[in-house]
C-alpha cells in the first residue's frame, strides 16, 4: 500500500510531574499493517495509545492518525478508531446485548437492531445476549470489548494489552480474528508484552522508559540487535552459570531446561569466555538463533543502565 | 447527523443508564423511599412550636387571683403544671435539672396588691437555654395573665390604671393562624430531601464512570461533554419528578398542608429547582476524582445550606452576613418559593424573584460543568 500511513507520529511527549512518561517518540504505522507495540510494564504504552486516540493532549509532538491532527481533531479520530482498553472497560451491570445497542448508539450505527444482532451472531453469543457483562470471563469479555470495538468499522484498531488474563486458546483464535481483519484492510496497532504475540505483528515498535528504542519486523529488530547467543548443554549447567555471570562478553545467562542461553554483544568475547567455561565444566556448546525475547531483555538491561 | 449534538446518541447514553438504574435496586429503593420516610418522621417530629411543656407553680397563698392566673396559663396550651405546689427551693431544683421549662412564682403579697390596685407582680422563670422552646410560650403572657386578673376583679373603674394592661396585644400569625409547624416545615422538607438525594446521586454519576474504568471508554466514543452531561442529568431529572409527587401528595394526604397557589407555578419552581440541584451534582461530579470525594463535597455544601437558608432557622434572624451567604444557596430561594405558592398563594409576580434566581443557578452551574468536564484523561 502506498497510500499515507495510519499513523504517523513525531517527537511525542508527555509528561507528569516533571517525569516523561513518554518522551519524544516518532513513530509510523503503514495502512492495513499489524504493528506491535513492545515494552515492559510501566514504559508508557498506554499513555503513548492515549495520545494518539485523542483521549490525552501531547506536551510536545505532533501527528496524523488516518490523516486528522491528533492535537485538533480528537472527535474526528474518534469516530474512525476503535479503542479497546487494557481494563474492561464496558459496562458491567449492562448485559451484552444492552452494552452493543449502547455502542451502536453512540456511533450512530442503523439500523442498530441489524448490527448488533449481527455482531452477536459473529460472536456466537446470540443465545447469552442478556447475560451480563460483568458475569463473563475474562476470554468472553475480551471477545465483547473486541466486537464492541469494531462494530462501527473503524479503520485502525487501537488494542491495549487486549490478551492480559486470557487463556492461550482463546489468545490463539483472538489473534486469528486480527489478522482476518487486518486481511480485510484494517490497521491494528497491538501492545503486549508477551514475546508469541510479538512475533505475529508485521511489524514492532519496542518502547522502554518512554523511549522507542528499537523497530522494524521482527528479524530486523533481532538482527539490529546485533547479539550472539549460544547453548550449553551438560550436566554442570549451574557451575557454568556461575561461572559465566560477569565473564568478559556475556550480557545474559538465563537456563532454559536442559540448556544454558548465553547473550552477548560482543560476539568474540562471548565465545571465548564460553568456550573456557564449557572446557572447566564439560558441557557442550553450540551457536544458536537470538530470539525475540533475548532481544527484549538486552534492551530493558540497556534501559536501565541509561537511567542509572 | 450533527457534529455536536445528536439525539441517538443522547437517546443511548440516557437508556444505558436508566438500565443501570434499574439494575442498582437498593440505590433505586432509597431514591424513592428516602424522601417518604424522610417526610413522615421530620414532619411530625419536628416542632419549633412546642406545647404541653412542664412547668412548676410556687404560689404560698393560693387565692382566687393566683388560680386565675394559672388557669388561663394552662389554657394557652404552653403551659402544664405538673409541680402545682412546689416551695421556692424545690422549683429552683426541677429547673435546674429540667424537668420543668418554667417555674410561676406568685408572691403571697399577690392578692393584696391586686385588690388594691398596687402593681401586683408575678415571676415567671423560663428554662431559656433552648430560646425556642420558650419563646412562644414566653410570647403569651403578658396579655394572658392581666387579662385573667381583668375578669376576676371585673372592674371597670379603674379605667385609667387599667389603660395600659387592657391594651390588647394582638398576635396574628398569618398563613399559619394556628401555629401548625407542619404548614411550615413540610414544604421545606420537600426542598431539603430533594437536595440531599439529587446533588447526591448525581454527584457520583461521573465518577463512577471514572472508578470504573468505563470513563476512557466513553470518552474514547463521540459522545459529546453536553449529550454525556443530558445523559446523566436527565434521568435524575425524572426520579426527582417521582420525588416531588411522592412527597407532595404525601403533604397533602397525611399532613393536610394547604395548597393555596397554583399548581402549575408549584411545580414550574420545584422543576427548576430539582434542575439546579442535579446540575450542581453533575458539576461536582465533574470536580472530584473518587465517589468518596463527590459524597464529601456534598455534604460540605448540604449542611450551610441547611443552616442557612431557612428551613432549620429563621432566614431573617440570621446576621446580615449569614442572610448574604444564605442567598447562595437554591434552597433558600427554594423555599421562598414553595412557602410563598403553597402557603400564602402567590401568583408568578409574588415569586419572580426566587424563580429568576433558581434559573440564574441552572444557568451558572450547567455552564461551569461543561467548562470542568474533561473531554480527555488529562
Amino acid at each position: 500500500m502506498s497510500a499515507a500511513p495510519a499513523i504517523e507520529v513525531r517527537g511525542l511527549t508527555k509528561r507528569y510531574g516533571g517525569r516523561a512518561v513518554v518522551d519524544d517518540v516518532t513513530l509510523t504505522v503503514r495502512k492495513g499493517e499489524i504493528a506491535g507495540f513492545l515494552g515492559p510494564n510501566g514504559s508508557g504504552k498506554t499513555t503513548t495509545i492515549r495520545l494518539m486516540c485523542g483521549l490525552l493532549t501531547p506536551d510536545a509532538g505532533e501527528g496524523r492518525v488516518l490523516g486528522h491532527d491528533i492535537r485538533r481533531a480528537g472527535r474526528a479520530i474518534k469516530r474512525e478508531v476503535g479503542y479497546m482498553t487494557q481494563r474492561f472497560s464496558f459496562y458491567e451491570d449492562l448485559t451484552i446485548e444492552e452494552n452493543l445497542n449502547f455502542v451502536a448508539g453512540l456511533y450512530g450505527l442503523s439500523p442498530a437492531r441489524k448490527y448488533v444482532a449481527d455482531t452477536l451472531a459473529d460472536l456466537g453469543l446470540t443465545a447469552r445476549r442478556h447475560q451480563l457483562a460483568g458475569s463473563l470471563s475474562g476470554g468472553w469479555k475480551q471477545r465483547l470489548a473486541l466486537a464492541a470495538c469494531i462494530m462501527h468499522a473503524p479503520k485502525l484498531l487501537m488494542l491495549d494489552e487486549p490478551t492480559a488474563g486470557v487463556d492461550p486458546k482463546a489468545r490463539r483464535e483472538f489473534w486469528d480474528e486480527i489478522h482476518r481483519l487486518a486481511a480485510d484492510g484494517l490497521t491494528v496497532l497491538v501492545s503486549t508484552h508477551y514475546m508469541d504475540e510479538a512475533e505475529r505483528c508485521h511489524r514492532i515498535n519496542y518502547i522502554s522508559y518512554g523511549k522507542l528504542v528499537a523497530k522494524g519486523t521482527v528479524a530486523e529488530v533481532v538482527h539490529n540487535a546485533g547479539l550472539t547467543t549460544v547453548v550449553l548443554e551438560g550436566d554442570d549447567l549451574t557451575g557454568a552459570a556461575r561461572r559465566l555471570k560477569g565473564a568478559a562478553g556475556v550480557d545474559q545467562i538465563a537456563p532454559f531446561g536442559a540448556t544454558l542461553h548465553v547473550v552477548g554483544r560482543d560476539g568474540a568475547a562471548l565465545l571465548q569466555s564460553v568456550e573456557r567455561v564449557a572446557a572447566e565444566t564439560g558441557t557442550r556448546l553450540h551457536p544458536a538463533e537470538t530470539s525475540l525475547e533475548d532481544v527484549f531483555i538486552q534492551l530493558m538491561g540497556d534501559a536501565k543502565d541509561n537511567m542509572g | 447527523m450533527n457534529r455536536f449534538f445528536s439525539i441517538r446518541r443522547l437517546a443511548a447514553l440516557l437508556a444505558k443508564e436508566l438500565i443501570q438504574m434499574r439494575r442498582d435496586r437498593i440505590t433505586f429503593a432509597m431514591m424513592l423511599g428516602i424522601p417518604l420516610i424522610q417526610l413522615i418522621l421530620f414532619g411530625f417530629a419536628i416542632n419549633s412550636d412546642p406545647k404541653g411543656l412542664p412547668a412548676a407553680l410556687v404560689a404560698p397563698t393560693q387565692d382566687r387571683y393566683s388560680r386565675a392566673i394559672v388557669s388561663a396559663l394552662e389554657l394557652t396550651g404552653y403551659y402544664r403544671f405538673t409541680h402545682p405546689a412546689a416551695s421556692a427551693a424545690e422549683a429552683e431544683q426541677l429547673i435546674t435539672k429540667g424537668d420543668v421549662a418554667f417555674v410561676v412564682t406568685v408572691p403571697s403579697d399577690f392578692g393584696r396588691r391586686v385588690e388594691r390596685g398596687d402593681y401586683p407582680q408575678i415571676l415567671i422563670e423560663a428554662d431559656a437555654t433552648d430560646p425556642a422552646v420558650a419563646s412562644g410560650a414566653i410570647s403569651t403572657l403578658g396579655t394572658v395573665a392581666a387579662e385573667a386578673l381583668l375578669r376576676e376583679r371585673g372592674t371597670e373603674a379603674e379605667a385609667a390604671s387599667d389603660a395600659a394592661r387592657q391594651l390588647q396585644v394582638t398576635v396574628h400569625k398569618r398563613y399559619n393562624p394556628e401555629g401548625i409547624t407542619q404548614y411550615n416545615i413540610v414544604p421545606g422538607l420537600l426542598g431539603v430531601i430533594l437536595q440531599m438525594t439529587m446533588v447526591m446521586m448525581t454527584s457520583m454519576a461521573l465518577t463512577r464512570e471514572v472508578e470504573r474504568g468505563t470513563m476512557e471508554n466513553l470518552l474514547s466514543m463521540p459522545a459529546t461533554p453536553i449529550e454525556i452531561m443530558l445523559g446523566k442529568v436527565l434521568p435524575y431529572l425524572g426520579v426527582g419528578a417521582v420525588q416531588v409527587a411522592v412527597v407532595l401528595i404525601a403533604a397533602k394526604l397525611i399532613f393536610d398542608v394547604p395548597f393555596v397557589g397554583a399548581l402549575p407555578l408549584l411545580l414550574a419552581g420545584v422543576f427548576i429547582f430539582v434542575a439546579s440541584l442535579v446540575i450542581l451534582g453533575y458539576l461536582i461530579s465533574t470536580a472530584s476524582r473518587t465517589q468518596m470525594q463527590a459524597m464529601q463535597l456534598t455534604f460540605f455544601f448540604f449542611l450551610p445550606s441547611l443552616l442557612l437558608s431557612g428551613f432549620m432557622f429563621p432566614y431573617r434572624g440570621m446576621p446580615q452576613w449569614a442572610q448574604v451567604l444564605g442567598e447562595i444557596f437554591p434552597l433558600t430561594h427554594f423555599l421562598r418559593l414553595i412557602r410563598a405558592v403553597m402557603l400564602k398563594g402567590s401568583d408568578h409576580a409574588g415569586v419572580a424573584q426566587p424563580m429568576a434566581a433558581l434559573v440564574v443557578f441552572v444557568t451558572v452551574f450547567a455552564t461551569l460543568a461543561l467548562l470542568r468536564f474533561r473531554r480527555t484523561l488529562d
